[in-house]
């Protein structure tokens, strides 16, 4: 079995379903002859052709409205933003327009579409390339959202994405690319959209997260069960909407405590939500307030002051310090 | 320096004067008399139930509703232009060439109304529910045309937006998309005068609308919108074009909206004169193409109430069969969120079981 980055396990997934399937298409900014900004799409115009795999004009709300079209007539478009934060630009066509076809018509039209884009902190991106906006399309009837954390889940997961009958976005941490190896099969295989995945086991406390904070989740529970001797629970959601509240609820009857990790600011993203879960499904089996561990409240900060910003594994230290002295 | 770009006049097209005098004989379609009777037939039949529109709207019989009179040459012959396999993709005034495509007229009004089963187009009507996101259905025909050309179905994607939409990013995106992949695609941009109140002079410094299209390398072409046989002959010029392979085209009909802009409330006396009103109505779509049939022998006032009769006819049955149609319930609305429902709607779906709506 091959080890991949998880670039290369995307590039991997789109070929496979590319291959297996001739409804999928795969299309974007610089994804065709260029093999996309990231090389994502590597290869895959010269394998698959230019009917299958092509550049569009530079305008997301056209990439974004020219995927919808086609997925109303059979098509199983990848459409990739090259970056995240430019989602605004495509923001009516994927929240107002992908995410409700099927509600709107009855059942008569869907979008199996999967809007692909990198996103995420600590690489020193322009403006509006690294913001954690998922958040929002939590909010958003009628759209599935997956962050995988791995190339190995990123593969399964983002197979998955693309059979599915219904629109997923799906959001690549830029930080993971290339950061991780791990073997990821050569043939097409799935991971359920929807399941959580417990990626460490603890008694004390729960760690729900996401992307690339469940590596700092992971350190920073290694590193307090060496200080602490307490062992922390890591939950890395894979798919934040819907969330997989059994698998939640399941941990904090056995830790009692939970914290919820996110890379995006504070207020009323997924972070907010896992916490309403929690308190809904589980409030007597909890010793304590379930916290978030987030950045503050402001805009994707400065180049220069990221590191200070995100998530470290000692500020989730901190977090779950506070926690176990309430 | 500077680049020459090729030069591009705007051609205005008009068939019929408002006398219903022929005036460019080389544009005249060759449609048989039966044809020409059938977009009689439609543009009488859409009159009327526009006018019972209006009245069920305020009797609160009907939901939401935007007022089409004055605008039936563009609608109905545009429409008429188009096969059955071809694709509508409509804004929210567009629904008579919906219906006259295939839409069941109970549809339209549970549509208006705010109900679900309105947009559950039958499987073999080609036609999109009618856009309220003016705009939106702009990029999205590109989508359309693209898998017609990449199955190697010789279809074509027709979408309307109105002058207010000329405006938006998403008309130039879509018309764009559309020439830089040389799409089985036809704009049409009904240009009524006004969007809501405000007046094509308040929208852009351009002379025309069809000139748009130039910036995206694509035909554009003005049409008188109240003649229906110029805007047949311009959209079946466009719709052949694109079924043949040779691209995109976007057309401007110029025409007027009489009524209001919707029946929520708006008044045209704040915005445009009696006398503007009384020059468009002078330009009238069915009085015109009545005079021009009438002179050649095709219609007779028999068959100008027979049509409003079977009108008539049609809009009640239509109103009886949207009545019967059973109550919308919020677990239905959560089923049909996704072809499966994920763990959180089901547990609404129990949550919410026994609540109905209208
Ligand atoms: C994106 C968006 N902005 C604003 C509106 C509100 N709105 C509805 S109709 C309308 C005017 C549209 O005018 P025009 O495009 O000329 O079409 P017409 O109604 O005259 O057919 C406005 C502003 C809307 N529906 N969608």
């Amino acid at each position: 079995m091959a080890q991949l980055t998880m670039i290369q396990a995307i590039t991997n997934a789109l070929d496979n379903e590319l291959g297996l399937d001739e409804k999928v298409l795969v299309f974007g900014e610089d994804v065709g002859h260029n093999g996309g900004v990231f090389r994502a799409t590597d290869g895959l115009q010269a394998k698959y052709g230019k009917d299958r795999v092509f550049d569009t004009p530079l305008a997301e709300s056209g990439i974004a409205g020219l995927a919808n079209g086609l997925s109303t007539q059979g098509f199983r478009p990848v459409a990739e933003i090259q970056f995240f934060g430019f989602v605004f630009e495509a923001f009516d066509q994927i929240a107002s327009q992908t995410a409700r076809m099927r509600y709107r018509s009855g059942g008569r039209y869907n979008c199996p579409v999967v809007f692909r884009a990198p996103f995420g902190g600590g690489v020193r991106t322009p403006e509006l390339h690294a913001d954690s906006l998922e958040g929002l399309f939590v909010q958003t009837p009628g759209i599935k959202v997956v962050i995988p954390s791995n190339p190995y889940d990123a593969k399964g997961l983002l197979i998955s994405a693309i059979r599915d009958n219904d629109p997923v976005l799906f959001l690549e941490h830029m930080k993971l690319y290339r950061s991780i190896r791990q073997e990821v099969p050569e043939d097409a295989y799935t991971i359920p959209l929807g399941q959580a995945n417990v990626v460490r086991e603890g008694k004390d406390i729960t760690i729900v997260t996401y992307g690339a904070m469940v590596h700092t989740a992971l350190k920073a529970a290694e590193q307090w069960a060496k200080e602490k001797q307490l062992e922390a629970e890591v939950i890395d959601l894979r798919t934040i909407s819907p969330i997989d509240l059994d698998t939640i609820v399941a941990s904090v009857k056995k830790t009692h405590r939970a914290i919820v990790l996110q890379e995006a600011q504070r207020s009323a993203g997924a972070g907010a939500e896992i916490v309403a879960q929690i308190t809904e499904n589980a409030i007597f089996h909890l010793e304590a307030p379930v916290l978030r561990v987030s950045p503050p409240d402001t805009v994707y900060p400065f180049g220069l002051i990221e590191d200070e910003w995100l998530p470290t594994p000692e500020f989730v230290i901190r977090g779950l310090d506070k926690v176990m002295s309430l | 320096m500077s680049t020459t770009v090729k030069e591009r006049s705007v051609p205005y097209v008009q068939v019929l004067d408002e006398n219903g005098k022929v005036v460019d004989s080389n544009r005249l379609p060759k449609l048989s008399d039966e044809e020409l009777r059938e977009i009689m037939r439609r543009m009488v039949f859409t009159r009327v139930w526009d006018q019972r529109a209006v009245r069920l709207t305020r009797q609160g019989r009907l939901g939401f509703y935007a007022p089409v009179a004055g605008q039936e040459g563009s609608m109905i012959g545009s429409e008429f232009a188009t096969k059955k396999e071809d694709f509508i993709i409509p804004g929210y005034r567009d629904v008579p060439q919906c219906v006259w495509h295939g839409w069941p007229l109970h549809q339209a009004f549970l549509y208006s109304r705010g109900h679900q089963l309105g947009g559950r187009i039958p499987e073999d009507v080609n036609v999109m529910m009618p856009q309220i996101i003016i705009g939106a259905q702009i990029v999205q025909t590109p989508g359309i045309a693209m898998a017609f050309k990449l199955k190697g179905e010789k279809r074509v994607a027709i979408t309307y937006t109105g002058d207010g939409g000329t405006s938006q990013g998403d008309f130039y995106e879509g018309m764009n998309f559309a020439g830089a992949f040389q799409l089985p695609a036809v704009f049409i941009v009904q240009n009524n005068q006004f969007a809501i109140s405000v007046p094509v002079s308040l929208q852009t410094a351009a002379e025309t609308l069809a000139q748009k299209a130039v910036a995206a390398g694509i035909p554009g072409i003005q049409v008188d919108g109240m003649d229906v046989l110029a805007m047949y002959s311009v959209t079946k010029e466009a719709v052949d074009r694109a079924r043949n392979g040779d691209g995109p085209t976007m057309i401007e009909a110029v025409t007027f909206r009489y009524g209001p802009h919707t029946m929520s409330g708006d008044d045209p006396t704040r915005y445009r004169s009696k006398e503007t009103e009384s020059e468009w109505e002078k330009r009238d779509p069915l009085i015109r193409f009545r005079t021009y049939l009438e002179s050649k022998g095709l219609w007779t006032q028999e068959d100008e109430e027979r049509v409003m009769e079977e009108a008539k006819d049609a809009i009640n049955d239509a109103l009886k069969k949207a009545d019967a149609v059973e109550k919308m319930t919020i677990p239905g609305l959560l089923e049909s969120m996704f072809e499966t429902p994920t763990a959180p709607l089901k547990r609404q779906i129990a949550e919410f079981s026994g609540q109905e709506g209208n």
